[in-house]
Parts: structure tokens; C-alpha cells; sequence
């Protein structure tokens, strides 16, 4: 899945990605990532927590779909070619939640010797909900 | 009430590492299997990872003076990533600070004045060099969510 060796000729204004999915997303899922980021909110975990708070069930870290939207382009552009990943939070994920994760440029340009991409980027819910807005910028080799 | 003399208020500085088994457990959390994350022997941090700074983070790294904000009211606004070059690569020794950037208001849709509060984090190598910012926007809405 991982692609690498996209270059500057790849890519121009409306490139899209192949849409992507990940999930269902598990207890086990939000609990893995909030050991691995040090978020330890009981809303993500603990259900009785989540309840006493109003909730039907403990939902995921908003960090956590970040995250899985930063794998999906950094396979896609590279690892090392990130300069700029922005997100904005939008409907709660919940456990049984598939995540289709899209990217398109929306700029080719080059700025003090480099040459750039910026990126929309999406996370939608199985039921066609935006879980997380986000914009990116590589490097383009 | 948010209190906007916060502004320019900065948090403890603190140091962290940038750790390879740290980066191959947050790859994997985040579903990724890039091997420029868990096969290269001086992986790059992936985008969101400097998150995990927490675990270095002293009590006061985080404390801005008297903000005031009311944590009932509190959403998160998200969350933005900045790398002047490659993000930082395991063994990468790095200076964090955090402060207030931005305070502003904006009216709710629903009614009510949203307080949206702007707070960097910086992180720079040995150098002095500014590596990365993570940025990230708090907003105080007008009334708890629960009340909306």
C-alpha cells in the first residue's frame, strides 16, 4: 500500500489519492493509541465513565483518526516530505466505525528552491459523515 | 470567561528524545505500515506524533498563567503540525516549550460568543533550530455542549 516514489511530475491541481479504508475501529484500537500518545482520557476507554457523561459508549481519540489520515498520505507522498498536516475535528467515531480516508492537491507550486504540494485531505465515516477535515503540504521531489 | 492578557504567557520548557521503539508503537497504533517508519534504522517521527511529548512533559509544562477557561465548556478545535524540513528522526534530542499565541472570539451559530484560545508548542534540536510547532486551537463555547 505504501507509494512512495510519487515525484513532482505525478502530481497536479486535482490529483486525487485512491480513497482508502481502515476499520472497523475496536476498543482495542483507542485504547492502543492512547497508550502510544499518552492520552489517557477515560472518555476513550472506560464505558462507564462514558455513560455518566451522557454518552452511549466510550468513542475514539480525535487524534487517533488523525493519525490513520497521516498514515494514508505519508504512504502516499513519503514519510520524510511532510511540512504541513492541519486537522479539524468534526463528528465523533465510534466502535464498529469504518474510516475512508481521501486526499487531493490543491496547489502545485514552488517556494524558495522547493517544490510543493498542498493537500485536502478527509476522514468519513461509514455512514458518510466527516469524522475530521484536514490540509496538508509535502515536499514533491 | 477567557483572559486575554494570557497571550505571549509561556509554559515550562522541557526536554524529550525522539525514540525509536516510541515511533514504531505510535506507527503502529495509527494503522501504519510504512517502512520508513518500522524497517529504516533512523525512522522520522510520523506528522502527529509529537503528541506523545506528554510522557516528557513536567507539570508545568502546559500551565499558562491564568487562562481561565472553563473546562465544561471546552471543545477541541484541532490540531496543526508544522516541519521546517524532514519531521524529526530517532535519537533527535529536542527542546519543547509551550505558550498562549492567539486569543479571539467569534459568534456561535447557535448564539453565544465562541472564545477560540491558540497555544504552540516548539520543538528545537540542540541547535537552537526551530524543528517542528505543534499548534492547537481550544474553544470555550458559549454554554456547556450538554446545555446546546
Amino acid at each position: 500500500m505504501v507509494t512512495t516514489d510519487v515525484t513532482w511530475e505525478d502530481l497536479s491541481e486535482g490529483t486525487a489519492a485512491e480513497p482508502r479504508d481502515f476499520g472497523p475501529l475496536t476498543r482495542t484500537d483507542f485504547v492502543r493509541y492512547q497508550g502510544a500518545s499518552g492520552d489517557f482520557n477515560p472518555i476513550h476507554h472506560d464505558e462507564e465513565y462514558a455513560k455518566s457523561a451522557g454518552f452511549p459508549t466510550v468513542f475514539s481519540v480525535g487524534m487517533l483518526q488523525a493519525g490513520i489520515l497521516a498514515t494514508y498520505v505519508t504512504d502516499w507522498l513519503g514519510a520524510a516530505n511532510v511540512r504541513r498536516f492541519g486537522v479539524q475535528f468534526r463528528e465523533q467515531v465510534w466502535p464498529g466505525d469504518t474510516l475512508t480516508c481521501t486526499g487531493t492537491v490543491t496547489k502545485q507550486y514552488e517556494d524558495g528552491g522547493e517544490r510543493l504540494v498542498d493537500l485536502e485531505l478527509a476522514c468519513t465515516r461509514q455512514t458518510g459523515g466527516t469524522a475530521i477535515k484536514g490540509w496538508a503540504t509535502f515536499v514533491a521531489p | 470567561m477567557v483572559n486575554k492578557g494570557a497571550v505571549g504567557q509561556t509554559g515550562e520548557a522541557f526536554d524529550l528524545v525522539v525514540e525509536r521503539g516510541k515511533e514504531r508503537e505510535f506507527a503502529r497504533a495509527t494503522k501504519s505500515q510504512n517502512p520508513e517508519y518500522l524497517d529504516d534504522p533512523v525512522p522520522v517521527s510520523p506528522p502527529t506524533f509529537l503528541v506523545s511529548s506528554v510522557f516528557w512533559a513536567p507539570p508545568g509544562a502546559a500551565r499558562w498563567g491564568d487562562l481561565q477557561l472553563d473546562m465544561r465548556r471546552v471543545l477541541d478545535g484541532g490540531r496543526e503540525f508544522v516541519f521546517h524540513g524532514p519531521p524529526p528522526a530517532a535519537g533527535t534530542k529536542l527542546t519543547s516549550q509551550s505558550r498562549v499565541e492567539d486569543i479571539y472570539e467569534k459568534e456561535g451559530k447557535r448564539g453565544g460568543t465562541m472564545t477560540f484560545v491558540v497555544t504552540v508548542q516548539e520543538f528545537r534540536d540542540e541547535s537552537g533550530e526551530l524543528v517542528a510547532e505543534m499548534r492547537s486551537t481550544a474553544i470555550e463555547t458559549g454554554k456547556p455542549p450538554t446545555e446546546g
